[in-house]
């Protein structure tokens, strides 16, 4: 159902605003030379004269049941999914979803992974020594990472370790083409993205574990005789991750922001990519498509989030 | 949660810290490896031929930020997917393969010769070469040319696409294209007659001098029927050249392999070097220019110059591996003559004698990345420019230090007066576009926003999405409405000719109310007149008569003020052979020429 | 056993350098005095020494317990009595060694004097040593079970965990030891409630569980910090009932630490009274309630609710609010708030502390300036009637 509805605000989005500015999609499609009959056959072409909820049903139409296209001498077939045909490269839309896909969800798992161990880590120690020269330097190189744009990490980490040290190649490779390429990569993109996150993370985890380091169950913990070491890593640890998973449930649907940016820095062909390239062509299908993947990224993530808090947190598995 | 304790100072002054640390680590790495070959010299490209080679194999790797507007032959206006299709598409007839201005000359493709020309410039007939095939091994027939042609008139799918032979053959478009097409074999356009595999003859309405160069533009290439997908043919282009197109993936790239069904026989004009040619595509333009100087790239595809800091780490280190090439791009600013004051000719005087030429040069990169200071708007390889400089630009800009202020201080008096005679003695108000995706075109206009207000002429920049200039620039009434007299822009020919480069630009019968590029609105007998008869003309060097007259009309009329000859800085791999900028191409290398293998 | 005796310095103590605490008389039958600091090892199960424990904080250094000393033997209940702040909770943190375990940052509490268990000096100890006792040898139950349980872990695990920090067993033996536990506490069906979590109980369960969790290693000495304050009264008194019972069953040391002389009233053997930091009094619990010898005393027991009297009489509360620990009023440290201050003569509550002194008979302590006789004359007269 949600899904639905951001479909149907994209769609109104994208449709209508071209028409108040004043400006016509089909212009942006006839060239150089335009003349009124040509930019009449683009508009029919991308049915733009319809009403907008005739264009909208044959759009969730086409999801479920797949749609025909006139095409030339022939008419093409577009299997459900059916998202449709780029308006600008007249490629379906589907299968270049499902070849981006994959990029952002390696790019954001594996800064997910990076930011979450680095930030929280860093976080921890912060915590346990605070006040010391370790803190105030984590909580420094976290404040940059805040402050820091993505393309000027990003630049700076692939003009040292790729073009000067040449240690990197950042050709992006599928997994399933060749892992380690793929690793390769893939690692500054993590590193500048998780950077960017892991510094939230350092300065929650290290408030939070301060909070929860003067809890009385973990008075309880030390009265047990129990290491310090066991304290920390299991008791405290264990409930500061119920405010940051409440975070990363946030962060994961504002992840695509940094992904774009991270995307086109490393040239990764992730979605980001895809929904830059598309809104800069005003290509309708390719935006509705990204859109609807990244309201299904979210929907997903935040899933996985809400189904993790209840392994963290007993309390919220009975509730 | 509780706020961190640390002073706000302190925080800046960590991040500081932080940032000076990273900035000292990239200082660090600046040493590079230089046992990698030296390139063929600065400016061996433009100068001649970089590295000439015979030898065939390796991979020509392009790399490009830009995706490509199309693969289909019918449907490209990039200039550099024109340059390129050449990989895989064939004309009747094409630019020759030669350095510079010598590039403008149309030499047979496809066709045994150049057409032959009768009925007094209206019939062009052509005669196919033997053993020409298309990827599958079928031979390519004079049908197949007039079919890839007839595309263009399927304007609904068929987009993008540049529209003179349109025009041209059927200026009252009653053909409908090949697919609404009745007649059996889809090829019903008259104007197009193939009476037989070898031969096909053009029926013009009227006269077009420039008629070959718009068959040698990728839409005169041929296309198989059979292979022909309607609008997703871009995504499988059927080859006609020596390489075929193995896989594309906008927004990533295209693989070229060979297409050993090509017969280098039958081909005069591609040496088909590199056994295979790829082109990446990359986001980020300043690791565009990092990779081409690390070596991994040969040649950046678009050819619109190197960034800031490629290009001064390029000249320092590298400067045998640059070229400073004339692309054939003018920048200019156009006066919109129906926005008051304007319509005054000493009002757009003033203007021409206000600006500051050498500042607008120096803030696009000065002379080596953003070129030659014009004076008038034909770029200097097509026939009909010559050094006309009625306003004493050139004079005044050779000029340097006190002797230039002095010059300057002389055209604003000049300019003083101008707008006297305009009845705006202390000057006026007006407004500037700039398309913001052109961050040159914003410092530029900014430039003379400064060098105008030293003359009372107060400027405001307008920056206008450039993606939607086609809706303000492109449209009269709203340049009138929103009472913007100046447009900073630029243009470059679609085919080396006056017409090809400017008859949009200033022929007042292609005003149009929207996708408009006569914003000037100029409508000058004398420079309509001056088109018909250059275009009834055949022979280049007399229809270049008629074009450097209308090159001096329009700075005499002062309707578009032109003000630089565009170059850039280019990168050339070390290893690329038989590199040589073509003024056809607007400065870009002759990419069917290229090689990798010394 | 419950031996106290006199332990407040009556010069300003410091800390880097403990001095002796008072003189030693011999001990009595049932309390005797507390050796000072340095002296051998003491016989009894558990003897604290001039116990100090201080913090330094921004606003100064925090006097939380300030020259305490004390005596108790296995199987025997002391309470200690004090309103919030008097220094109770402190000193059983202190025994615990829970002051140093767990002190990240630059301020760290200090302490010093001596705390023997069993022969053992605990805040000299290796401090891996003391945590290996706690848990084992000493155990606490503490104020509140909601927030000294962890959230996220069943209670059966928490047990479970406390068994096998100090015994090597499989976690099913430790299961069946939790299940064993919370059976003696008395939960019901305790091989389902294992695996609860502490939000599915209530609140006496919980202390319940609490107080199994303590008990499961058997301690010699268990420490319990306000077990009931947070607990309806009806269920306060099955939790003391519990203690008691559990205290008989495994012989082992209690101390209650309770704001409230009704808790401790029918549970502890002895009774040490603290305010500011020090001990005010001690003595057997009966001496102590029925023959109290220090102003604040009488001031507790008059706030102590009793069943037996009407809302309205019952409560004598002790005007004024507790001392500031940075800055200790002088003299004794009760004089604001004591009605009685002008009873000696030459102003002497402002300016001198008083010693913690025998005070009526069998061992009982107090530190008051006023002399037997008037003490007892005013407790007869005008304090035991309005009880």
């Amino acid at each position: 159902m949600m899904l639905l509805v951001v479909t149907l605000t994209t769609f109104a989005i994208f449709f209508m605003i071209p028409k108040w500015a004043g400006s016509d999609p089909a212009l942006l499609f006839v060239g150089k030379q335009s003349d009124p009959e040509a930019i009449e056959g683009i508009r029919q072409k991308l049915s733009l004269d319809d009403p907008l909820l005739v264009q909208f049903w044959h759009f969730i139409e086409g999801l479920f049941a797949g749609r025909d296209y006139a095409n030339g001498n022939d008419v093409t077939h577009c299997p459900a999914p059916c998202f449709g045909y780029s308006f600008r490269t007249e490629q379906a839309v589907w299968p270049q979803l499902t070849d981006a896909m994959p990029v952002t969800l390696s790019l954001a798992a594996g800064a997910c992974v990076l930011w979450l161990v680095g930030g929280v880590t860093a976080g921890v120690v912060s915590a346990l020594r605070r006040g010391t020269l370790w803190d105030r330097a984590a909580m420094g190189v976290a404040l940059a990472g805040v402050s820091l744009p993505i393309y000027f990490t990003g630049l700076l980490s692939l003009a040292i370790f790729s073009y000067q040290l040449n240690w990197v190649d950042v050709d992006y490779q599928g997994i399933t083409d060749d892992p380690a390429m793929w690793f390769q990569s893939l690692i500054l993109p993590w590193i500048t993205l998780a950077f960017l996150y892991a510094a939230t993370y350092a300065r929650l985890t290290r408030a939070t574990m301060l909070e929860i380091m003067g809890e009385d169950y973990i008075r309880t913990a030390r009265a047990k005789g129990l290491r310090e070491r066991v304290v920390i890593g299991r008791h405290a640890m264990r409930s500061t991750w119920t405010p940051i998973l409440t975070l990363l449930g946030l962060d994961l649907g504002a992840l695509l922001g940094g992904a774009v940016l991270t995307e086109s820095t490393y040239n990764l062909p992730g979605l980001g990519r895809l929904a830059v390239t598309a809104i800069s062509n005003k290509d309708l299908p390719v935006i509705l498509g990204v859109t609807l993947m990244a309201a299904l990224f979210i929907v997903v993530a935040n899933l996985i989030v809400d189904l993790l808090y209840a392994v963290v947190d007993p309390r919220v598995r009975l509730g | 949660m509780k706020p961190l304790r640390s002073s706000r100072s302190r925080r800046i002054a960590g991040a500081a810290v932080v940032v000076g640390a990273l900035m000292a680590t990239a200082a660090c790495g600046g040493n590079k490896d230089d046992d990698k070959s030296e390139g063929a010299g600065f400016n061996a490209a433009t100068k001649g031929i970089a590295n000439a080679s015979t030898k065939t194999g390796g991979t020509l790797k392009f790399i490009n930020k830009q995706d490509f507007d199309s693969l289909d032959p019918q449907r490209q206006y990039y200039g550099f997917a024109w340059d390129f299709s050449r990989f895989y598409a064939r004309q009747l007839v094409t630019y020759a393969p030669k350095p510079g201005k010598a590039s403008n000359e149309l030499v047979p493709d496809l066709a045994t010769s150049n057409a032959k020309i009768t009925d007094g410039g209206k019939t062009y007939t052509y005669t196919l070469r033997d053993g020409i095939t298309w990827e599958d091994g079928s031979p390519i027939t004079s049908q197949d040319v007039k079919y890839g042609i007839e595309r263009i008139w399927a304007k609904d799918l068929i987009s993008g696409g540049p529209a003179y032979l349109r025009q041209v053959l059927d200026p009252d478009g009653k053909y409908k294209g090949p697919y609404k097409d009745k007649s059996k074999d889809k090829l019903g356009l008259k104007a197009i007659e193939t009476p037989d595999a070898k031969t096909i003859i053009f029926r013009l309405p009227k006269p077009n001098g420039d008629f070959e160069q718009m068959l040698a533009m990728p839409t005169g290439s041929p296309v198989k029927a059979s292979k022909d997908k309607g609008a997703q043919y871009t995504n499988q282009p059927f080859s006609s050249g020596p390489y075929k197109v193995q896989s594309y993936k906008p927004g990533k790239g295209a693989v070229l392999v060979r297409n050993d069904k090509w017969k280098k026989a039958s081909d005069p004009i591609r040496p088909a070097l590199p056994d295979k040619v790829t082109v990446t595509l990359n986001s980020n333009l300043d690791a565009v220019d990092e990779l081409l100087i690390k070596g991994d790239y040969d040649v950046f595809l678009s050819a619109t110059g190197m960034g800031q800091a490629g290009r001064s780490e390029a000249l320092k280190q590298h400067k045998d591996n640059v070229d400073n090439i004339e692309t054939s791009f003018v920048r200019y600013v156009d006066f919109a003559t129906k926005v008051k004051p304007f319509d005054n000719v000493h009002c757009r005087k003033a203007v021409f004698y206000a600006t500051d030429y050498t500042s607008l040069q120096t803030i696009r990169g000065g002379p080596q990345a953003a070129g030659d200071i014009a004076t008038t708007m034909l770029p200097k390889s097509i026939a009909g420019w010559d050094e006309y400089d009625p306003y004493g630009v050139i004079e005044r800009t050779s000029k340097t230090g006190k002797k230039y202020k002095e010059a300057m201080a002389a055209a604003r008096a000049k300019a003083k007066d101008e707008l006297k005679q305009c009845g705006k003695p202390d000057g006026f108000s007006a407004n500037i576009v700039a398309r913001n995706d052109q961050p040159n075109e914003v410092k530029a206009a900014e430039a003379l926003q400064a060098a105008l207000g030293e003359v009372g002429i107060k400027l405001q920049v307008e920056n206008i999405d450039g993606a939607s200039s086609a809706s303000i620039t492109g449209s009269p009434s709203v340049m009138k409405k929103r009472n913007l007299g100046l447009s900073m822009t630029g243009w470059g020919p679609d085919f080396p000719t006056g017409q090809g480069f400017e008859q949009p630009l200033i022929d007042g019968r292609f005003i149009q109310q929207t996708g408009n590029y006569n914003v000037s609105e100029t409508n000058d007998p004398t420079i309509n007149g001056l088109f018909d008869k250059a275009l009834k003309e055949t022979d280049p060097a007399k229809a270049g008569e008629s074009y450097k007259e209308i090159n001096h009309k329009i700075v005499d009329l002062a309707v578009q003020m032109p003000f630089l000859y565009e170059k850039n800085i280019t990168w050339r791999s070390s290893r690329l052979t038989n590199a040589f900028s073509s003024a056809a191409y607007n400065g870009r290398y002759d990419y069917s020429q290229l090689g990798v293998v010394k | 056993m419950t031996d106290i005796e006199k332990s407040g310095t009556a010069k300003p103590a410091k800390l880097d350098k403990p001095e002796t605490t008072g003189d030693l008389p011999a001990t009595g039958t049932a309390l005797g005095e507390v050796a000072a600091a340095g002296s051998p090892a003491p016989t009894a199960f558990l003897e604290v020494r001039d116990l100090k424990v201080h913090f330094p904080t921004d606003d100064g250094l925090v006097k939380s317990v300030d020259g305490l000393s004390f005596r108790l033997e296995k199987g025997k209940t002391l309470g200690i009595v004090g309103e919030s702040g008097s220094g109770k909770s402190v000193t059983s943190l202190g025994i615990m060694g829970l002051h140093t375990a767990g002190q990240y940052g630059r301020r760290k509490a200090q302490i010093s004097g001596e705390i023997w268990l069993n022969g053992q000096e605990l805040l000299g100890a290796d401090p891996d040593e003391v945590r290996k006792l706690r848990g084992r040898e000493i155990a606490m139950i503490f104020q509140d079970p909601l927030s000294a349980l962890h959230p996220y872990y069943t209670i059966g695990r928490q047990i479970s965990e406390a068994y096998r920090v100090h015994h090597d067993v499989t976690k099913d033996v430790a299961r069946k030891r939790a299940v064993e536990m919370l059976d003696r506490v008395g939960i019901p069906q305790p091989d389902k409630r294992v695996d609860s979590y502490p939000h599915e109980f209530s609140g006496g369960m919980r202390q319940r569980a609490m107080i199994a969790m303590s008990l499961v290693n058997n301690p010699e000495l268990l420490i319990a910090d306000e077990p009931t304050t947070a607990l309806d009264v009806t269920v306060q008194a099955q939790i003391l009932d519990l203690i008691r019972d559990l205290q008989k069953e495994f012989g082992s040391a209690v101390i209650i630490i309770t704001h409230d002389l009704g808790v401790v009233a029918e549970l502890a053997d002895d009774l040490l009274v603290m305010y500011g930091g020090r001990c005010v009094e001690r003595g057997p619990a009966e001496k102590v309630f029925y023959e109290p010898q220090h102003p604040y005393t009488w001031g507790l027991l008059g706030s102590m609710p009793r069943i037996d009297r009407d809302q309205t009489e019952r409560l004598i509360p002790v005007k004024g609010s507790p001392p500031s620990l940075i800055n200790i009023p002088s003299g004794c440290a009760f004089h604001p708030r004591c009605p009685y201050a002008d009873v000696p003569k030459d102003n002497i509550t402002r300016t001198e502390r008083p010693e913690l002194r025998e005070a009526g008979s069998g061992n009982h302590f107090s530190a008051c300036h006023m002399t037997q006789e008037e003490r007892t004359r005013i407790w007869t007269e005008e304090i035991a009637p309005k009880l």
